[in-house]
């Protein structure tokens, strides 16, 4: 073999070996996960665990429902995206074809800086400001519920959409935009009816990533959701996430206790939820490329 | 074959235009009557395809550029006319189809559907007819739901044609149309717009002398973004009264 050709050999070994190894490390964290989560299988069923409509893990005996806290979650990533995502690619849009330049770059380093806020801070942000200021608005009897996080998840998940979508939309080649154009599109139309379904295999891949911080996220829905395990009826109440029930009970545990298994049984959920919905914007995704 | 006493559609009364500090047309007066095929030819960087996309201000696309001088169509200064409204009167075929990433139904049909016409049942015929008036119907009749991108590219120019005349315009611009066709394809191309010319008025750009000499009814020869002479394309090609002319168009230069 010539020197050439040995070294692109390493190199292609070494890349499938990384592909190996993150793969390995999935399974690794599902296999740990499973392990730790059917322990709990032993002596309580899965049905009363998926659709228990408590979770009191310290009463006697323990109730280990997960409902709540899935409705919970539901609620507060389903708002969160409906508030980001549409938001987001509107000022994706603004930033690559509306804006005049020098606005262009104020924005962009603008959103930069917002993706660097930590979260911890946002959720500061959620209890002195944000919490309050939406229950005097409603009228709430306390502002930690619901749609606090959904809001502040909102602005954690926005520079990822905003950004990747604003990549994809400067990337519609120019001749698409000047057909449109040449035809007596207007700059709405344009941007409507061209740039965006051009755009849409990135725009789709921003708001996923997007999502998938908004689904993980933990910090901040701990601290404004108002931490309370029961079904909301409305996203102005207080509730809790999956995320949260695990970062806020895995202390107080003992472990190797049921509480502790339900834990994990909870973080598998969680697993499997994720999973599942990368799964169908993978799926969704390559038929948008067709 | 051109008339005795043409109509003018388009006009343009000193034309300069500019990208920043670079000056690409200088001085232009031209006119161009209605339902004439024009050509017009010159040498690479001559500023045909700026004078073209001055017709329908899509130069403006480009932050950088401005113009000075009057561009009149239809007796209307076109700076008066709102962009939209300009480019659906005057319509333009680039040199590489620039064919839309949807089916080739959703391309003819992305034209009227800007400008309002919703019903299906109409939208088909107006894909129908743009089709057939662009010879291609019958290529592609059977596969209007399959990708344009996928045609080859004679198709596709001949399907920005038809998509370029499912807007209804008056005035149809081409830039160098035929330069990444075959000669099969391009007389096709060259077929689809002596066909046009009872509807519509013409303008053809082409670095190509024999196109312009075979279809245009007159012919203007540009150079360094001045219009050095235009005329009857038989006067042009054979007894032309600027020594440039007659060298660019024997091909001693260009
Ligand atoms: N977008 C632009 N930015 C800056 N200068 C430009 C731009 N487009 C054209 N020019 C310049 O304007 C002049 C005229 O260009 P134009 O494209 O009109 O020529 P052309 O006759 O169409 O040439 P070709 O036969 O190569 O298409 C050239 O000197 C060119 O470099
Ligand atoms: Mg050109």
């Amino acid at each position: 073999m010539s020197p050439g050709k040995i070294s692109e050999y390493i190199i292609e070994s070494l890349i499938k070996l990384s592909g190996l190894i993150i793969v390995g490390f999935v399974i690794l964290i599902f296999l740990f996960l499973f392990r730790d989560a059917v322990s709990l299988f032993g002596g309580y069923s899965p049905g009363a665990f998926l659709f228990g409509r408590n979770w009191l893990p310290i009463s006697e005996p323990p109730q280990f429902g997960i409902l709540p806290l899935l409705i919970g979650s539901v609620y507060v990533t389903a708002g969160a995206i409906i508030i980001c995502v549409p938001l987001g690619v509107a000022a994706a849009m603004y930033i690559a074809e509306v804006a005049p330049k020098s606005l262009k770059h104020i924005l962009k380093s603008l959103i930069e800086i917002l993706a660097s806020i930590p979260s911890v801070v946002l959720g500061f942000i959620g209890i002195v400001w944000l919490g309050p200021f939406l229950k005097n608005t409603f009228g709430l009897t306390t502002g930690m519920c619901g749609l606090t996080g959904s809001l502040l998840l909102a602005f954690m998940a926005m520079p990822t959409i905003i950004s990747i979508s604003e990549d994809a939309l400067v990337s519609v080649p120019r001749t698409f935009k000047e057909a449109a154009y040449g035809l007596g599109a207007t700059k709405w139309q344009m941007l409507w009816r061209v740039m965006l379904p051009s755009a849409a295999s990135g725009i789709i891949a921003g708001i996923m990533l997007g999502i998938g911080r908004v689904i993980g996220e933990t910090m901040v829905v701990m601290m404004v959701t108002g931490n309370a395990p029961v079904i909301p009826e409305s996203i102005l109440q207080p509730l809790r996430t999956l995320t949260a029930t695990i970062a806020g009970e895995m202390g107080e545990t003992v472990s190797g206790s049921e509480h502790y298994y339900a834990l994990f049984a909870v973080g598998l959920a969680l697993f499997i939820i994720t999973f599942i919905i990368n799964l169908i914007a993978d799926i969704s995704l390559q038929k948008a490329r067709k | 074959m051109v008339n005795v006493n043409p109509q003018v559609i388009i006009q343009t009364i000193n034309l300069n235009c500019f990208y920043g500090r670079m000056q690409a047309l200088t001085n232009l007066n031209i006119e161009v009557y209605k339902n004439e095929i024009l050509g017009i030819i010159g040498p690479a960087n001559s500023g045909k395809t700026t004078f073209l996309r001055a017709l329908n201000r899509l130069n403006y696309l480009n932050p950088t550029y401005s113009q000075k001088g009057a561009v009149i169509f239809d007796n209307q200064n076109a700076d008066d006319i709102p962009d939209d409204m300009l480019r659906k009167r005057i319509g333009i075929i680039f040199a590489l189809p620039q064919t839309l990433p949807t089916s080739i139904f959703q391309n003819v049909a992305y034209g009227p559907k800007v400008h309002g016409i919703k019903k299906k049942s109409e939208l088909q015929g107006i894909v129908e007819s743009a089709l057939k008036k662009a010879y291609l119907w019958d290529e592609v009749k059977d596969r209007l739901d399959m990708p344009a991108p996928r045609l080859s590219g004679g198709q596709q120019q001949r399907l920005c044609i038809a998509r370029t005349l499912a807007v209804e315009p008056e005035v149809i611009l081409y830039d160098e149309p035929c330069s990444g066709l075959d000669p099969i394809s391009t007389a096709k191309v060259e077929d689809a717009m002596g066909e046009l010319k009872s509807d519509y008025t013409q303008i053809l750009v082409t670095n190509n002398t024999k196109q312009a000499a075979r279809v245009s009814d007159r012919t203007a020869f540009f150079l360094m973004g001045e219009m050095v002479e235009i005329g009857l394309t038989n006067t042009i090609f054979t007894t032309p009264q600027d020594k440039r002319t007659d060298d660019y168009v024997t091909g001693r230069f260009g």
